[in-house]
């Protein structure tokens, strides 16, 4: 659905700091491999919340000591996020209704 | 989020692009190195882990675009493809200048032609409501646009309902006092309500007051903007100033504006008003202006010209004597001014838009050549990952490239132009087209080449793209393109090319025959030595010049004067200079011949001695005039050898008598003949020719003609300051080289103005003609690369191909030529008026044509044909 991704990198983001290949990891694991993050659209979306400015970017030292460039989910992105939620989950909600209706009068 | 921040956002990066794209990079490859090793962990090899890695991540250089396209401008990708069209157009020079040249050529033309358009037809005249403005003439036995009277124009004035004002002018010349002496100046006279009428302030001082017209008012002047400037300066005190003009003081009232012209009555450097205190405005007889009326709001022409038609018959009747046979005539004053130069103005632009139009299809065809060969190119763009949509406008942007850049230099080229005329055409014709003065950029010849650069713009673009629409990505790496669009485009371009070529014929050829006559007509026989020889006009008015040895005198002292002079040979005299209008003849007869009554009309010329000499005109038979013939001496003649040949066959004409008609009494004895001299045009066919000693004939008007070891044109200031200083009252005018004479002559103007039009378009047609043929057959062998690797692969000579592709095209070329000679003989039989000294089937001319129309297509076919020749088989069928 267009959109879910910028979401689900922001909600990535609510916890911690984190590089795009940590993001793209973190939602692969959260959702048991259910969801993968193409690494072809995870660069372009980040660079568009950036500009949109719900997260920040700032070049910070991994654990492994590498340089890598970390993700910050800034108030207007957490604002947003709520808003994209709550939509989310109108739009769900809508898709089960339906779901549940199809089966029924199957 | 509001889009103004996110607009500054993309600007603060705009800036930072190389950072960017830097951290974009390092980012990614820190993606994959996580990968790599998170893939080593799970106990696959270094290698192994690479390569998965790099699949997984998969087309970088996509992502890169589609990141940057987040955070660009979408006018950035535009940068992005124009700089893309000038790497390809600086890679493939050849085809970049040629298309861009070819284009320029197409815009250049057709922009100078619509600047004249402009200039002559849409621009409005310098008046108010120009359309309510018209011009009113008499009509007579011989023609329609003759003068009216005063007292015609007074009547015209009272009766008629359908102006709102009628007002006259009548273009003249004055005689100026300058402190060098009087100098001949034009002008013209109008009636006080002249500028009024027109809707025209003068840009300083006044206009006339409604009196100023009347007998008793003080005279007054307006000056053109130009005089103004050339001869006061620009300064404002010249108001007030008195300037003497034939004699009389005029007060300068005001200065017209500069955008003024009127051309009917231009040239004009002082605006005088038309007063009844004189003679000619007390006689109904004396016809001696021109109209010029505004109609009344709501009156349409044909009610008014009803109207002035009704008054013109009643004063016909009133006033026979004056007026009998003379009718109304009356034209709107548009009509007067650019009536004559619309119809070939608006063919000239047809034939450049055309021209344009056969230039921009060549390019086009050219575009498709080149896209043939850029089929794997799109291919492998999409295949990497290219947006169709970017793709197409790839091509739009590099047609719009092309364009635009040609459009620059078309629209300069076309400024440089139209500067030509004014350099080609001579003073007294530039006078009557006022309007092409000041001809230049102006911003509706920037719209125009605007509105050229879209259209063109827009066959360039879609051409190639709708051919490579790249929907079909897969169609067009696998198909040969051999589709029905490509073979009817061939048919198509192969059909333009010959009528192109056939065009390129008729011009060229057209252009050869002119070129010819003005060859032919600059080296003609005039019988003198034009150059080192200087010309000045002198006009002695008044009565200390009246009698003939005053006029005798004069001539001496001006030559004493002028042949002391530094660098002066000689000096003659001549009322009527050569290369004149031809004019000035009289009937002449042989004393002893039986009389019956013919016209035998020779041209009459008074010359002092010394003018066969100075003017270098080679004395056949006999002597020339000697000093001291004058009037106390028997009257002798000089004949030139029309004239020995036409009157004295077979006889020797030296001491045979002759005299002239109305003078019976006085015999001319023949003393020389001497070679013919061109007194007409140069075009003009020699005919008859009497010359008499100006000391037996003297007049107060002659020409000064010297030859000098130096520069003429240095000469012409001195000569006239020399005239000046025997006595500051003649009048001098006309001060002007044989060379230069020759040069502004009409004949010459024609001549020549012809053979640059006809040389210039010719050239533009050889050119496009020929590029069009190269498109045309290189498309074809581009179309052809598979069935030319087949023929090879089965055992085609080189050669064969060669001669294949080469006999394509001299096909095209000779059904060209052979329609392109046909129709040029009927062109230059129709414009035979225009030829001098050449035959419209002239063989010279047509085989050199046909030469150069020939080697040029032979150059042109010879590419492609060389290219066709190198396909390798192998490549050509495996590039399918």
């Amino acid at each position: 659905m267009p959109g879910t991704l910028d979401m689900l990198i922001l909600m990535t983001l609510t916890r911690a700091p984190l590089h795009g290949y940590a993001i793209a990891q973190s939602i692969k694991r959260i959702s048991d491999d259910v969801l993968t993050v193409e690494e072809g659209s995870l660069y372009p979306a980040l660079q568009r919340l950036l500009l949109q400015g719900w997260v920040k970017a700032e070049w910070r030292r991994t654990d492994t000591n590498r340089r890598a460039r970390f993700y910050t989910l800034t108030a207007a992105g957490k604002k947003r996020l709520g808003l994209e939620v709550s939509q989310f989950r109108q739009v769900v909600a809508a898709i089960g209704r339906v779901l549940e209706d199809v089966e029924e009068a199957g | 989020m509001s889009t103004v921040t996110s607009m500054l956002r993309k600007l603060a990066l705009l800036f930072r692009r190389g950072q960017f794209g830097q951290e974009l990079d390092e980012e990614m490859a820190f993606h994959q190195e996580q990968m790599e090793r998170e893939l080593r962990e799970q106990g696959k090899t270094r290698e192994e882990a690479r390569y998965a890695a790099m699949r997984t991540f998969g087309n970088t250089e996509r992502m890169r675009e589609r990141s940057h396209d987040a955070i660009g401008f979408s006018m950035e990708t535009v940068a992005q493809d124009v700089r893309f069209s000038l790497r390809q157009m600086k890679r493939n020079p050849g085809f970049a200048v040629t298309a861009v040249l070819v284009l320029t050529m197409g815009i250049a033309a057709s922009t100078a032609i619509f600047g004249f358009v402009d200039a002559a037809l849409i621009r409005p005249l310098p008046y108010a409501q120009p359309s309510q403005l018209v011009v009113l003439y008499e009509t007579t036995t011989m023609g329609k646009r003759y003068h009216l009277s005063y007292l015609d124009y007074l009547d015209w004035k009272r009766e008629n309902t359908v102006f709102q004002s009628i007002d006259l002018y009548t273009p003249s010349g004055f005689t100026l006092k300058t402190p060098d002496g009087l100098q001949a100046v034009t002008g013209s006279g109008v009636t006080a309500g002249f500028f009024r009428e027109l809707g025209v302030v003068p840009a300083i001082g006044r206009d006339f007051r409604p009196v100023d017209d009347q007998a008793s008012a003080p005279r007054t002047v307006l000056l053109s903007y130009s005089t103004w400037q050339t001869r006061y300066g620009g300064r404002k005190d010249v108001l007030g100033q008195t300037v003497v003009l034939d004699g009389n003081p005029n007060e300068i009232v005001g200065v017209l504006p500069q955008s003024f012209h009127f051309a009917p009555a231009e040239p004009a450097e002082f605006w005088t008003t038309a007063r009844a205190s004189d003679q000619c405005e007390k006689m109904r007889g004396c016809k001696n202006f021109f109209g010029v009326a505004r109609l009344k709001p709501g009156v349409s022409f044909q009610a008014a010209f009803a109207d002035i038609q009704t008054i013109a018959e009643q004063l016909a009747r009133e006033y026979p004597d004056a007026n009998q046979n003379r009718g109304a005539y009356m034209m709107a004053l548009t009509e007067v001014i650019v009536g004559d130069t619309r119809p070939i103005l608006l063919a000239l632009l047809g034939g450049a838009a055309l021209l344009l139009l056969i230039a921009a299809v060549n390019v086009a065809s050219l575009l498709l050549v080149r896209s043939e060969s850029r089929r794997r190119e799109m291919a492998v763009r999409g295949a990497l990952g290219a947006s169709p949509v970017r793709l197409v406008r790839q091509f739009v942007t590099e047609g719009l490239t092309l364009v635009a850049v040609a459009s620059v230099l078309g629209l300069a080229a076309a400024c440089g132009v139209m500067q030509l005329p004014v350099l080609l055409i001579p003073k007294d014709m530039l006078a009557k087209m006022p309007y092409i003065e000041g001809l230049g950029l102006n911003l509706h010849i920037v719209l125009f080449v605007c509105g050229v650069f879209l259209a063109t713009g827009a066959i360039f673009s879609l051409i190639p793209a709708l051919r490579h629409f790249p929907g079909d990505l897969r169609e067009a790496l696998t198909s040969g393109g051999r589709s029905f669009a490509g073979v009817a485009w061939r048919r198509l371009g192969a059909n333009l090319v010959v009528v192109e070529l056939t065009v390129a014929m008729v011009l060229l050829a057209g252009a050869g025959l002119l070129g010819k006559s003005f060859y032919r007509l600059l080296h003609s026989a005039i019988g003198l030595e034009p150059d080192h020889l200087a010309t000045l006009q002198v006009s002695a008015e008044g009565l200390a010049y009246a009698k003939d040895a005053q006029q005798i005198q004069l001539q001496r002292e001006i030559q004493e004067k002028v042949s002391q002079m530094p660098g002066v040979q000689s000096v003659a005299f001549t009322d009527s200079l050569p290369l004149g209008d031809g004019d000035g003849a009289k009937n002449y007869w042989v004393v002893g011949r039986p009389y019956h009554g013919e016209q035998n009309e020779v041209l009459d010329r008074d010359v002092s001695y010394g003018y066969f000499s100075t003017i270098e005109a080679p004395l056949l038979r006999g002597r020339s005039f000697r000093e001291d013939e004058d009037e106390s001496m028997p009257l002798v003649a000089v004949i030139n050898q029309q004239m020995a040949q036409r009157y004295f066959p077979g006889e020797n004409p030296l001491r045979q008598q002759i005299y002239g008609q109305g003078d019976e009494k006085h015999h001319i004895e023949i003393v020389g003949v001497v070679n013919d001299i061109q007194e007409g045009q140069l075009d003009a066919a020699p005919g008859p020719a009497v010359y008499l000693p100006f000391r037996q004939h003297p007049s107060n008007g002659f020409a000064v003609v010297v030859r000098t070891r130096q520069d003429a044109d240095a000469m012409l200031s001195l000569m006239t300051a020399a005239v000046h200083g025997i006595d500051p009252g003649l009048a001098t005018y006309d001060p002007i080289t044989m060379q230069q004479r020759i040069h502004d002559s009409p004949a010459t103007y024609l001549h020549r103005s012809s053979a640059y039009l006809v040389g210039g378009f010719a050239a533009l047609a050889l050119m496009l003609g020929i590029i069009g043929l190269y498109g045309v057959v290189s498309y074809s062998v581009s179309q052809r690369t598979r069935e030319i690797g087949v023929r090879m692969a089965l055992g085609a000579e080189r050669a064969t191909v060669h001669r294949m592709v080469l006999r394509e095209a001299a096909r095209l070329t000779l059904v060209g030529l052979a329609a392109g000679i046909v129709c040029a003989i009927g062109a230059a039989a129709l414009m035979r008026s225009l030829l001098f000294g050449v035959q419209p089937w002239d063989l010279a001319t047509l085989a050199g044509v046909s030469a150069v129309l020939g080697s040029f297509a032979l150059l042109a076919s010879y590419l492609p044909a060389r290219r066709a020749a190198r396909v390798n088989p192998a490549d050509a069928l495996r590039a399918e």
